[in-house]
């Protein structure tokens, strides 16, 4: 997952525009400051439970998680909550509205019947939203992913117009650090960023939508990423994969798409046993099998062909329900997929953006 | 066409001969115009104002939280609610001292642009369209109106510094935002307010569930914002202008009127000759409407010009007495719309109709062979007066039915109207009826025609006389009104604020502290905290103070009407006190139960009522005891206290040590009165100005028909010089008409002019503001209006008869040969 | 031309209906002249108020060139005094605001047809060259009326009506005044109609009649 366009779309935000993807102007304008940043290192060792927290002093930050679901008549259903931190200036988070901190957060509900996205926005210092590292705490407004002790056992809540889901998440798997170690080359240019994952939750609880409560259980996948300045002009947009493999295998794909020459990719396999092993470009093959028409009128690849030979894998993935936009300041692709194929079967998430 | 051109050529080839009569329809239609529009430019400012200024946050439904007590309410409320999941929005208000010029407070108002709804607009710019990094990053953004902006004479990008020297952010021009107005982000505010974690108000994008019990106990829901008080405020002062407006745009159509059927006379055998030589009817009207449309036209422009540079000149005045009365902001300066000069051309269209359409008619019911003879015309004004007699009398029956049965200020004003166009159209009659007396009375030949020759002069001169007194009684009536209103105002006020230094501290706790300290301190002799609440009473907003029992109250505040044992009624929670203008608004009196609002209803008795001059609002006394226990959310926003004038100073500065109050939270009752009184003189400051120059427009308006009257006069001139009567007694004589006309005039101005001041007392102020004074007859300023009145006509005729002295013999001796 | 047929017009007054015109015939071929002689009161005035379309009879015929003038409307009337009819009055109702050279040009070019030659050249015969920019009021009262006589005969009208043209002018400024009028006439070639006291002026036109009890009488010797 690339950090680029999140830090477009807080860019739209702060700069008041509603518009498409902007071009690489808007990129160079945050670059220059960016040097007041910290910057990401190769060689940083990640500790927790600490780096569960905001991280001050980086620019952009999130807690990403996304959950396959099933209810008791078997049908399927995907929940996305995401938090964003992004800061106005370099400094510390202080007590008041004089924090540098923007907060933005994405919810959504996807299942039979369709999809749902709900955005919030909120300032930092005064409560509103933020996030405590231990006690583990992420919160905007009435929305929250609440830890105990590090964050084996969370509770993760949202609310949106017509939407709600209350659910349980449960691991006792060690974390999955991409990279090197955390750290996650975007481009072949440096771009990078501080990169964990917690691919192995268990969920139960339930969901609910116009009304209808619904128990539901299922698989989530958190994602942890932090940068100051993971950007690469010419970069179109990217497709992630966090896809959970029924032979318990774990597997993060991305491709950021140049918009001349190939996409850059990586990704992580992650083996029933936890063993992770970071994947090159090379050793990963994406394919687009076919595409669909959103409500919007915008055509996003639905159906990929993903091969990784060194691990034996080639499968589909297709949306489990094709129309999954998220109408937010920054709209993208987000929803809930299904593997099929010799290789294994299995469910995960799919990303897409710059369509 | 050829045919209309060269008829309107002869048409106008008249003016070019009476060049005084053209200039005088066009004065005639100009100051008309000027007036209205001017008095409307300065309404219009007002109220697009009043609009901006409660539209600052726009599109959001009428919703809020409010503090149940004090003004504000913490921060931690706030983000309670938001992670309770209610959508709310934190503003922050206040008033801002500005350094720099002495009176520069402005309202500051802090919002938060990521919580804003998405319908919502913060002076136009959607939530959406907000530069969010730069203006709530430091150093932000401070949003702010060209008006205020050009008050504080300062450029975008600048930064204003505080009284208390913080930095304003930069500042932003957002054009549409009221004027007294500045937006900043909260954050901003809440530092530039000395207000850190303290908010005013949650605006809500929908009415919420119940809300959490724990915080329903902080916090009340207000529906139906106060956005249209200001507006329902302030709209009899406007009424009021709009009246004074149309009083002078009246007076104004006189003399145009008055002018047109002159030049209408004087053309009569002009017409008749154009008729004669074959000009048509439908062209000789199409002509004279022409050339009306001209008139009115230029008039107009000219008018609208004016009125313009008037409502500027008027216009600080104007803003100093609406803020000081009604708290609210207007622009130093006019933005009017196109509309509004279309509308003044309109206007002065519409006068020129008014004015000329009568004589267009009778042009056009001419008879083609009677020849123009003056003698016809004086003929004819018998029935005439007696028709305007009885319409007269119609219109007093008018005024009576109004006083008997109206009860708004529409009806006063129409019962103003009617008595005085009846009082005008009477004028004619009544001076007739004098100089037929007084012609009896005349036996020698010289005395005689003096009073024949008034008695001819009379029609022409009447239309300018009727002027006169409009404008003499609408003096006399405005004047004893502002006089009379300043003396109870005056010794009202002398009564009301007989404490010597009244405290307001920053909140409730500091209050109770500073008046517990005070009862300690021997020196303050009589302590009287204030307990305040807001309601609402049938619609209308009500300020309800607590008082204590002290005899302070039954020995200073002066009640209009009181039940035996009022203040102990009241000290006992058995009662309350109105002011006037709420009792009449709630048509209650003493005696009569009012029902308290929730959560306390219940009904208590009026025992008493007072007069409360220059408060917009309701105001109502209650027992503070009372209110502490069933309005919890009561305030203690300020203190009075009675000290030895000795003790003042020496207790005000342990005042202001022991709780850091500066001048502005302890004010003494001398610059209390000092300042109500200044707010009172601005008030009546452009009410004054107009009333003069309406006054000012009568005098052009009789000076213009003396001077059209200049040269018929040497026709009935002449043949006394002829007969011997040297031409210096001619002139003393003419003068002594004109003296005479006018004297009669104002001698009748002068009673009309009381009763327009009693109905002005005690009609027009009770609808429109709810009190009633008592009348009160000044000699000194009725003398001074009734030389003024006369030395105007005295002026008005001067010229005339300068002219008359300068006629050489042989321009008399031509009116023999030269006669129609 | 002119051919009048048992007019009649009374008025009403306060004392009742005054009858004025009781049956009036009178004839005037084009080119003629014709005085209208009578006491005061005889209703001169009248007829010549009629003729010229400023008033309606009660009855009676007014042919102009075999036409009735009688059932024209408003606008009709207005066109025929502007275009046929020169007004000549006792006083001399010029515009008081309009300069000599305007008054004179002014019914001629309401009918369009203003010829500056002739126009000019009677100017010069009235007199009146060194006048043209002088204002009605500056003249006396024989140039006033020579001003009228111009006015009414420079749209050469085919009937000059005239009212007691010299009503108000001495004796030697009458007959100088008559006999410029009498040449002009002429010279337009246009009819007409004078009312007049005097018998020595009627003398000199070509036709004589007499207006005694609202009828034309016989004239008498």
């Amino acid at each position: 997952m690339n950090v680029k366009p999140w830090l477009t779309a807080l860019c739209l935000l702060l700069a008041g525009c509603d518009g498409p993807t902007p071009g690489p102007n808007s990129f160079a304008g945050l670059g220059q400051q960016a040097s007041a940043f910290q910057q990401v290192t190769p060689g940083h060792e990640l500790q927790f439970p600490r780096d569960h927290g905001a991280h001050d002093g980086f620019r952009i930050e999130w807690w990403y998680v996304t959950a396959n679901l099933q209810d008791a008549q078997g049908r399927q259903w995907g929940a996305q909550w995401t938090l964003f931190r992004s800061a106005l200036r370099p400094g510390a988070e202080s007590a008041d509205w004089n924090s540098p901190n923007l907060w933005m957060g994405h919810a959504a509900l996807t299942g039979p019947g369709g999809h749902q996205s709900s955005e919030v926005l909120a300032r930092g210092g005064i409560g509103q939203a933020g996030v405590e590292a231990q006690p583990f705490r992420a919160w905007i407004d009435d929305w929250s992913l609440q830890g105990g002790n590090g964050i084996g056992q969370l509770q993760m809540k949202a609310t949106g117009r017509d939407f709600r889901f209350d659910l349980h998440l449960v691991s006792e798997r060690p974390l999955v650090l991409h990279g090197a170690k955390g750290y996650s080359e975007k481009s072949g240019k440096g771009q990078a960023s501080y990169y964990y994952s917690q691919p192995f939750y268990q969920v139960s609880g339930e969901v609910e939508r116009d009304g209808q409560r619904v128990a539901v259980t299922g698989q989530a996948w958190l994602d942890r990423e932090w940068s100051s300045q993971p950007l690469a002009a010419g970069q179109s947009g990217w497709d992630w994969f966090s896809l959970h493999l029924d032979s318990g295998a774990k597997v993060m794909l991305f491709q950021v798409r140049e918009a001349h020459g190939d996409a850059y990719k990586a990704g992580t396999w992650v083996s029933a046993d936890g063993k992770t092993q970071a994947l090159q470009g090379a050793q990963i093959e994406l394919q687009v099998l076919a595409s669909s028409k959103q409500a919007n009128g915008k055509t996003v690849p639905t159906r990929w062909r993903v091969r990784l030979p060194e691990q034996g894998v080639d499968i589909q993935v297709e949306a489990l329900y094709k129309q999954a936009w998220m109408n937010t300041r920054f709209p993208y692709w987000e929803g809930p997929v299904r593997v099929e194929g010799g290789s294994g079967q299995g469910r995960g998430y799919l990303e897409m953006t710059g369509y | 066409m050829a045919s209309l051109l060269i008829t309107l050529q002869a048409l106008l080839s008249h003016w070019r001969r009476h060049r005084l009569q053209c200039f005088s329809i066009f004065t005639g239609l100009w100051l008309a115009t000027a007036l209205w529009t001017g008095v409307q430019a300065l309404n219009s400012q007002a109220r697009s104002d009043y609009a901006r200024a409660s539209g600052v946050l726009s599109g959001a439904s009428q919703t809020q939280l409010v503090p149940r007590q004090g003004e504000h309410l913490a921060q931690t409320l706030y983000v309670q609610l938001r992670t309770r999941g209610v959508q709310v929005t934190p503003v922050l208000e206040g008033r801002l001292q500005l350094s720099g010029s002495a009176t520069q407070a402005v309202r500051l108002i802090g919002i938060e642009p990521l919580s804003l709804p998405a319908k919502m607009a913060v002076a136009g710019v959607q939530a959406q369209a907000f530069e969010l990094s730069a203006f709530i990053d430091s150093p932000g953004q401070s949003w702010i109106g060209p008006d205020t902006l050009r008050q504080l004479n300062l450029q975008p990008g600048e930064r204003a510094r505080t009284r208390d020297g913080q930095l304003m952010p930069p500042l932003v021009l957002q054009e549409e935002l009221a004027p007294g107005v500045i937006v900043v982000d909260i954050g901003h505010a809440q530092a530039l307010l000395g207000a850190p974690g303290q908010l005013s108000r949650l605006l809500l994008e929908k009415e919420p569930p119940a809300l959490p019990a724990d915080i329903a106990a902080q916090l009340m829901l207000q529906t139906g914002g106060d956005d249209g008080d200001l507006q329902r405020l302030t709209d009899s002062f406007h009424l009021n202008l709009t009246a004074l407006g149309l009083l002078a745009f009246v007076v104004g159509l006189f003399i145009a009127h008055a002018a047109i059927g002159l030049a209408l006379e004087q053309r009569r055998g002009l017409i008749r000759t154009l008729r004669a030589c074959g000009v048509s009817l439908r062209v000789l009207l199409t002509g004279l409407a022409l050339e009306l449309g001209v008139f009115a036209l230029l008039g107009g422009l000219a008018g609208v010009v004016s009125g313009y540079l008037l409502a500027s000149l008027l216009l600080p005045d104007f803003a100093a007495s609406v803020r000081g009365l009604y708290g609210a902001q207007i622009a130093g300066q006019l933005s009017l719309s196109p509309q509004w000069w279309l509308a003044g051309v309109g206007v002065s269209l519409l006068g020129a109709l008014l004015a000329g359409v009568s004589s267009v008619l009778r042009a056009a019911r001419l008879p083609l062979l009677v020849l123009a003879q003056p003698q016809a015309w004086r003929l004819a004004q018998g029935p005439w007066l007696r028709r305007q007699a009885l319409v007269a009398l119609l219109l007093g029956l008018v005024a009576l039915g109004c006083w008997e049965w109206g009860n708004n200020l529409t009806s006063a004003f129409v019962l103003l109207a009617a008595l005085l166009l009846a009082a005008a159209l009477l004028l004619p009659a009544l001076l007739e009826l004098a100089l037929a007396g007084l012609a009896r009375l005349c036996r020698r030949p010289l005395p005689q025609w003096f009073v024949a020759d008034s008695r001819q002069q009379l029609p022409a001169l009447s239309l300018a006389l009727m002027a006169l007194l409009l404008a003499l009684a609408a003096s006399v009536g405005v004047g004893s009104m502002t006089e009379g209103f300043r003396r109870t105002f005056t010794g009202w006020l002398d009564q009301r604020l007989s404490a010597d230094l009244y405290l307001t501290p920053r909140d409730t706790a500091q209050a109770v502290q500073i008046s517990d300290w005070l009862a300690c301190q021997p020196e303050a002799t009589a302590v009287l905290p204030n307990w305040r609440v807001e309601w609402r009473l049938q619609q209308w907003p009500t300020q309800v103070q607590g008082i204590i029992d002290h005899p302070y109250y039954s020995n200073h505040w002066p009640l209009l009407e009181k039940s035996a044992g009022a203040w102990e009624q009241l000290a006992q929670g058995r009662g309350i006190m109105l002011s006037e203008q709420l009792a009449r608004r709630l048509q209650l009196g003493l005696g009569d139960a009012l029902q308290l609002p929730e959560p306390s209803a219940q009904t208590m008795p009026v025992v008493g009522i007072y007069a409360d001059y220059g408060n917009p609002k309701g105001h109502l006394l209650i027992s503070a005891d009372w209110l502490r226990q069933h309005w919890p959310q009561a305030t203690l926003s300020n203190l009075g206290l009675t000290v030895a004038s000795a003790h003042l100073p020496a207790l005000k500065r342990a005042l202001g040590q022991q709780f850091n109050l500066d001048d502005s939270r302890m004010v003494e009752q001398t610059t209390l009165k000092r300042w109500s009184a200044a707010v009172f003189e601005r008030t009546f400051a452009a009410t004054a100005a107009l009333n003069s120059l309406t006054l000012g427009i009568a005098g052009v308006a009789l000076f213009i028909s003396l001077l059209s009257l200049g040269q018929s006069r040497l026709g009935q001139l002449a043949p006394l010089w002829a007969l011997g009567v040297e031409r210096r007694r001619l002139i003393w004589l003419t003068l002594g008409q004109t003296l005479m006309l006018s004297s009669f005039t104002v001698l009748l101005a002068i009673p009309l002019g009381l009763l327009l001041a009693w109905c002005l007392v005690a009609v027009v102020n009770v609808q429109a503001f709810g009190w009633r004074l008592p009348l009160y007859v000044l000699p000194g300023q009725l003398l001074q209006l009734a030389v003024l009145g006369v030395l105007t006509s005295f002026l008005a005729s001067a010229w005339p008869l300068w002219q008359l002295a300068r006629r050489q013999p042989s321009d008399l001796l031509r009116q023999f040969a030269n006669e129609r | 031309m002119l051919v009048v047929e048992q007019l009649c017009k009374s008025f009403t007054t306060a004392q009742g209906v005054l009858p004025v015109l009781q049956g009036v015939d009178l004839q005037l071929a084009r080119g003629s002249s014709l005085a209208l002689m009578g006491e005061s009161g005889s209703g001169k005035s009248t007829l010549l108020h009629l003729l010229a379309g400023l008033d309606r009879a009660d009855s009676g015929r007014i042919l102009i060139e075999d036409l009735p003038l009688d059932t024209r409307d408003e606008t009709a009337l207005a066109r025929w005094r502007r275009d046929s009819i020169g007004l000549v009055f006792q006083q001399y109702n010029l515009i008081s605001s309009l300069d000599v050279a305007a008054n004179l040009a002014f019914q001629a070019r309401l009918a369009g047809r203003h010829d500056p030659a002739w126009t000019a050249q009677m100017a010069e015969r009235l007199g009146l060259t060194e006048l043209l920019q002088r204002y009605p009021e500056q003249l006396s009262g024989g140039q006033q009326q020579r001003v009228a006589i111009g006015r009414a005969l420079a749209g050469r009208p085919a009937l000059v009506l005239a009212d007691e043209p010299t009503g108000s002018l001495d004796e030697a400024s009458s007959e100088e005044v008559l006999q410029l009028m009498l040449e002009l006439v002429a010279q337009a070639g246009s009819s007409l109609l004078m009312v007049t006291h005097s018998r020595q002026l009627a003398a000199r036109l070509e036709q004589r009649c007499f207006l005694k009890a609202g009828r034309v009488q016989p004239e008498p010797d």
